[in-house]
């Protein structure tokens, strides 16, 4: 796959080496710092940062702005974005702002119900769902069109990505969906946190039985996980989740001390066993509010160091 | 049919607690279906708000009137003769019903003794669920005769979403995921192929978002 | 059989037949409290009557929280028709329920009006 936009991510993907993202999650509030200190402890070790569009439906800083800061950094940025909150106005619009700034890439997503956040009493929106946005990003940057038709003057160029996630249910479709999102146009997956590795191995495999594996990148998404106390309520309480009850002992099995050192365990063993997996081209590494552990991550799942691929040079 | 419930005593009582005579108006259709304004529950909403008044010692007069349906002129008129004597109307119909009412009397206040919450029907005895949003552009054509629109809590075109679980959705385990339901009524019906279309990005101008909707129809107009 | 002389039995054929506004009109007309006496669960003759009257008892209690007028007022009791002992209990212990709980708001204010009426005053204050 030739890459067909400057972005960097799509530049290691297209080259054939593994990929490494991981996110940021915006403050709550306007300190645009808190985004920047977040992105100095991974920025060597990963090649590109997710911003999360209010995540769990939880107001904070918008992933517009907080890419934008990564952005002048000299980073490359992942623009996550959620059709919850904005109607197709309101996401052609942020999508020009965002390709204005020359954010290459986009995560398009529907977003958790706010019911789930600090306003559950807000209206949604969900004009168009995920499948949708992935179409919309294309149209704009492909045929250098606004969905309502008219033509627009520089067109976006980002590399389109969407989230998949194999163990919500009913699981015999999720192959199906992700081909879905294929036709749609999506050009890279980042997937759930993976624990069950025995089901998304037969995922994998429906994948590669429809021989979406070679229409899309997909990068496996991990989570270190913190603490046995962590690993329950991701089992039990998060829709879509899938946390094996093995996982669970191991964590309980181990000191609370030990605890972080086994969750970090976990995640790099689970990489090492992903990576063996036809089809997987990078890792997504969601580590919730604990940074400063990526780094290590990826050293030790043998990742580092990061293809010397720079992020086209930008600046106001 | 359009589902309602009565609202809380306290804030019907709000609305008329100056008035000594009011018309309590109940509706015969929908409302008397789901047991929200029916003539039975005019009696008890009677028979409350008497005693609210005179727990209070003031006494309510309160005249009880159920009509075929307060979404049509014709039935609207039959109080007509009476409405002078009331200084307040309280609707039990649903939300249409009460501005029908309110356009008809212009000069009498209006309250609304229910909250209107959708149309649905009966799944069984005392429950009622929400199966249409009317969106004016009907998709259960192709989505194996289950509204995505309204019982997926996202209104996802092209679901499930990540939050599918066990067949319940992510907002509640008591939600059914509707591309659950439209996922198994494909394949009962042999037509799971048909999942693999895409649903276009949809024309939300037949819905509230193009503002108040109207038909006219020239062959019945007079 | 005895019971409290404040206590009127309405006969019916089924607590099924007891309807919400029954409850209702009873205390708009001035009873301190009211219990419904239904043949013990599972025994109904028509099977299911004493449940719905439950129901319906539950709801009723609501709608006299609501309005203030207490829905402790209002109970359901379950008695076999042989059992004429907890009959008589039964009404004993509701009579001195409904004692200790005072006259109903609506009776004390019933005998004011009806008072005032009397002695050609306009209560109405609205």
């Amino acid at each position: 796959m030739n890459p067909k936009t400057p972005s960097k991510l799509e530049q290691i993907l297209a080259s054939g080496q593994l990929a490494v993202t991981s996110e940021c999650g915006p403050p709550r509030g306007s300190n645009g710092d808190a985004i920047k200190k977040k992105a100095e402890i991974i920025k060597n070790h990963v090649d590109a940062i997710n911003i999360t569009d209010n995540q769990t439906s939880v107001t904070r800083l918008c992933s517009l702005a907080a890419v934008i800061r990564l952005k002048l950094m000299g980073l490359e940025p992942i623009l996550q974005m959620v059709t919850r909150d904005r109607n197709r106005i309101a996401l052609q619009s942020d999508i020009l702002g965002a390709a204005s700034f020359d954010i290459h890439n986009i995560l398009c997503l529907s977003g958790d119900h706010q019911q789930f956040g600090d306003n559950p009493k807000a209206q949604n929106v969900f004009d168009i769902d995920s499948m949708q946005l992935i179409q919309m990003v294309r149209l704009m940057r492909d045929e250098k069109k606004f969905l309502g038709g008219d033509d627009l003057e520089r067109a976006p160029e980002m590399f389109v990505g969407a989230a998949c996630n194999p163990f919500a249910d009913p699981f015999e479709i999720r192959a199906r969906r992700l081909a879905k999102k294929v036709a749609a146009g999506v050009e890279f997956i980042q997937t759930q946190c993976i624990y069950n590795l025995d089901k998304f191995e037969l995922w994998m495999k429906q994948v590669r039985d429809m021989g979406i594996h070679e229409k899309v990148y997909i990068l496996a998404g991990v989570t270190p996980l913190k603490s046995a106390g962590m690993a329950k309520y991701m089992k039990n309480r998060v829709p879509g989740m899938d946390v094996p009850d093995e996982v669970v002992k191991r964590m309980s099995g181990v000191s609370k001390d030990d605890q972080p050192e086994e969750g970090i365990k976990i995640c790099v063993e689970s990489i090492q066993r992903l990576k063996e997996i036809e089809g997987i081209r990078g890792f997504h590494i969601m580590a919730i509010e604990w940074e400063e552990r990526v780094p290590e991550i990826v050293e030790k799942a043998g990742l580092f160091p990061r293809p010397a691929v720079a992020s086209e040079p930008f600046s106001l | 049919m359009i589902v309602a419930e009565r609202k809380p005593l306290e804030e019907i009582i709000g609305f008329i607690k100056d008035y000594k005579k009011i018309l309590l108006v109940g509706c015969n259709e929908c409302v008397t279906v789901c047991y929200a304004g029916g003539k039975k529950e005019v009696a008890i909403l009677a028979s409350a708000l008497k005693m609210a008044f005179l727990k209070e010692e003031k006494e309510l007069e309160v005249k009880e009137v159920t009509l075929e349906r307060q979404c049509d002129q014709e039935y609207l008129e039959e109080i007509r003769s009476i409405v002078d004597q009331y200084e307040a109307i309280v609707s039990m119909a649903c939300g249409v019903g009460v501005q029908f009412m309110a356009e008809k009397y212009q000069t009498m206040p209006v309250y609304p003794a229910l909250n209107t919450l959708f149309m649905g029907g009966a799944e069984e005895m005392g429950v009622w669920a929400e199966r249409c949003q009317g969106c004016g552009q009907c998709v259960l054509g192709q989505t194996a005769g289950i509204c995505p629109i309204t019982r997926c809590a996202k209104r996802l075109l092209n679901g499930p979403c990540g939050g599918s679980t066990k067949g319940h959705c992510e907002i509640n385990k008591d939600v059914p995921c509707a591309w659950q339901l439209i996922i198994d009524r494909l394949k009962a019906l042999g037509k799971l192929d048909d999942y693999d279309n895409l649903m276009p990005i949809k024309d939300w101008s037949a819905e509230r978002s193009g503002g108040p909707r109207k038909i006219v129809r020239e062959d019945l107009r007079q | 059989m005895s019971y409290p002389d404040s206590i009127r039995v309405i006969q019916v054929p089924c607590t099924g037949r007891v309807d919400v506004i029954h409850l209702m009109e009873a205390f708009q007309k001035g009873a301190d409290g009211v219990y419904v006496v239904g043949c013990l669960e599972g025994e109904c003759h028509y099977y299911t009557g004493n449940l719905r009257a439950k129901k319906r008892v539950q709801y009723t209690k609501k709608i006299l929280d609501e309005i203030g007028i207490g829905g402790e007022r209002l109970e359901m009791y379950n008695i076999a028709a042989s059992d004429g002992p907890r009959f008589s209990q039964v009404a004993k212990e509701m009579d001195e329920k409904i004692r200790a709980l005072g006259p109903s708001p609506i009776r004390t204010a019933l005998q004011k009006i009806h008072a005032a009426r009397q002695a050609g005053v306009n209560v109405e204050t609205s």
